[in-house]
């Protein structure tokens, strides 16, 4: 359990340090160690393949950023800073974090799952019937591909259609005007 | 208690898409707090002293029961996989509108862009 | 974008063969093993990444065009709506597992099981590795340091 602390703490100084720096190539590199260490978070919670899935996509992210910072003339932030709105914001959000620690108490502690307390949900259905139903050793793989694969449909639309609407921003052709044709 | 450092981690990735005013750092502040809510979603489903939800040769020969009685949850790993691909296909979206912005207006401040009209 | 050192060039030239098995191992068992379509395709683009940033973009350019990649995207997607329809028209239900409830193809445990997981696998892993590096291909085509209208 001790691990889990180091990993957050650490994960928290990277993102104040990500946040408050002026130099946007440090705060990328940030976003490269939080990253990393939330992969290294999901494989001490029993969670491979979402570890896998974590470590590639961040590489990919960390590159898609850094050709987005380090290629313009501009590293540094500069302008000024308002006082009054950030001290109302930092207020707000005080006050919605201690709202939220308050919704802590009403689930299970750290360590049992929901579905140990309340029974006959769908998660042991899946662990109890999974091997029977689908023949799949892995259980995750049989719950996005048999079980809900609607939600797999639906998140490679998604995919598609963000790729779709990145590629179209970046066209470097545009229409021909009217006038331009021969009429 | 890990529960509520989550969240903090959430409520910062917030504070930096609100106040600050380049546009990277807002880029920044929202994959954080997408980190955040991945990592919270797999806490949920955490069990002490339990096993990954795959089956392999022994324990099928032991039966089924030890890893009935031992895995953790299954079904917050299957929506967080989906989601953490999703936000790769996003932040390429945001990424390319930044690129965009700065190719006409030649700054990444938020405040000079509402000022250049036309 | 231009290339890198000689050194770079030959090492990534060695090393994307091995990227390319891992990620299609990934893929296969990604019903026995951690892994899947998702994290195999995301390993598959980033080989082609790893040779666009060593060797230059006209090289890549030239490897695979972008009208080969977009079909493959394509591909991918029609390929998993393919089995979802098959699946409904030989079982009741939209995505029935066809291959395993009606012909029990091969034994649990080993690569050939569990139906049409393995083939959806493909699907998704073709399509969400074309899509990425369509992506990264396209960020890289604008120049360095361009001139802003003012």
């Amino acid at each position: 359990m001790a691990i889990f602390y180091v990993l957050l703490l650490f994960m928290i100084v990277a993102a104040i340090i990500a946040i408050e720096t002026n130099n946007l190539l440090s705060s990328v590199i940030c976003i490269g160690a939080i990253g990393f260490g939330a992969s290294l978070m999901f494989l001490f919670l029993r969670a491979p393949d979402i570890a896998i899935t974590q470590i590639v996509v961040e590489v990919l992210g960390l590159i898609i950023l850094i050709r987005a910072t380090i290629s313009r003339d501009l590293t540094f932030i500069t302008g000024s800073k308002e006082f009054f709105g950030t001290v109302i914001s930092v207020v707000i959000i005080f006050v919605i974090f201690l709202a939220g620690v308050q919704v802590f108490e009403t689930l299970p502690n750290f360590g049992t799952p929901i579905f140990a307390e309340v029974p006959d949900t769908a998660s042991q259905t899946y662990i109890k019937k999974g091997l029977d139903d689908t023949g799949a050793a892995n259980i995750v793989a049989s719950v996005i591909l048999d079980y809900r694969a609607y939600d797999t449909l639906g998140e490679a639309t998604v995919l598609f259609t963000s790729i779709i609407g990145a590629a179209v921003m970046l066209r470097k052709k545009t229409r021909k005007l009217p006038e331009d044709l021969n009429l | 208690m890990p529960y509520a450092l989550c969240f903090l981690l959430f409520m910062l990735g917030l504070y930096c898409a609100v106040v600050k005013k380049n546009m990277v750092k807002i880029v920044i502040g929202i994959t954080v707090m997408e980190y955040a809510v991945n990592l919270f979603l797999i806490m949920l489903g955490y069990r002490s002293g339990g096993t990954a939800p795959i089956i392999d040769k022994s324990q099928l020969d032991a039966g089924l029961e030890q890893f009935i009685s031992s895995s953790v949850d299954p079904l917050p790993q299957a929506l967080v996989l989906t989601a953490i691909v999703i936000s790769l296909g996003s932040l390429a979206l945001m990424i390319s509108i930044c690129i965009r912005t700065y190719e006409k207006y030649g700054t990444f401040d938020i405040t000079q862009i509402r000022r250049l009209k036309g | 974008m231009k290339g890198m050192t000689i050194i770079v060039k030959t090492i990534s030239s060695w090393v994307k063969m091995l990227i390319v098995l891992f990620g299609i191992y990934i893929v296969l068992f990604g019903h026995l093993t951690p892994g899947g379509g998702f994290a195999g395709g995301v390993i598959l683009a980033s080989s082609y990444v790893l040779l666009m940033l060593a060797f230059g973009r006209e090289f890549v350019e030239k490897d695979l065009p972008l009208a080969i990649d977009s079909k493959l995207d394509c591909l991918g997607a029609l390929l998993f709506a393919l089995i979802a329809i098959l699946g409904f028209a030989l079982g009741g239900t939209f995505f029935f597992n066809f291959l395993y409830q009606k012909y029990r193809l091969g034994e649990s445990l080993r690569l050939i099981s569990a139906g049409t997981i393995p083939l959806s696998n493909i699907a998704i892993g073709l399509k969400v590795g074309a899509s990425l590096f369509m992506v990264i291909f396209l960020l890289s085509t604008f120049r360095r340091g361009t001139s802003a209208n003012k």
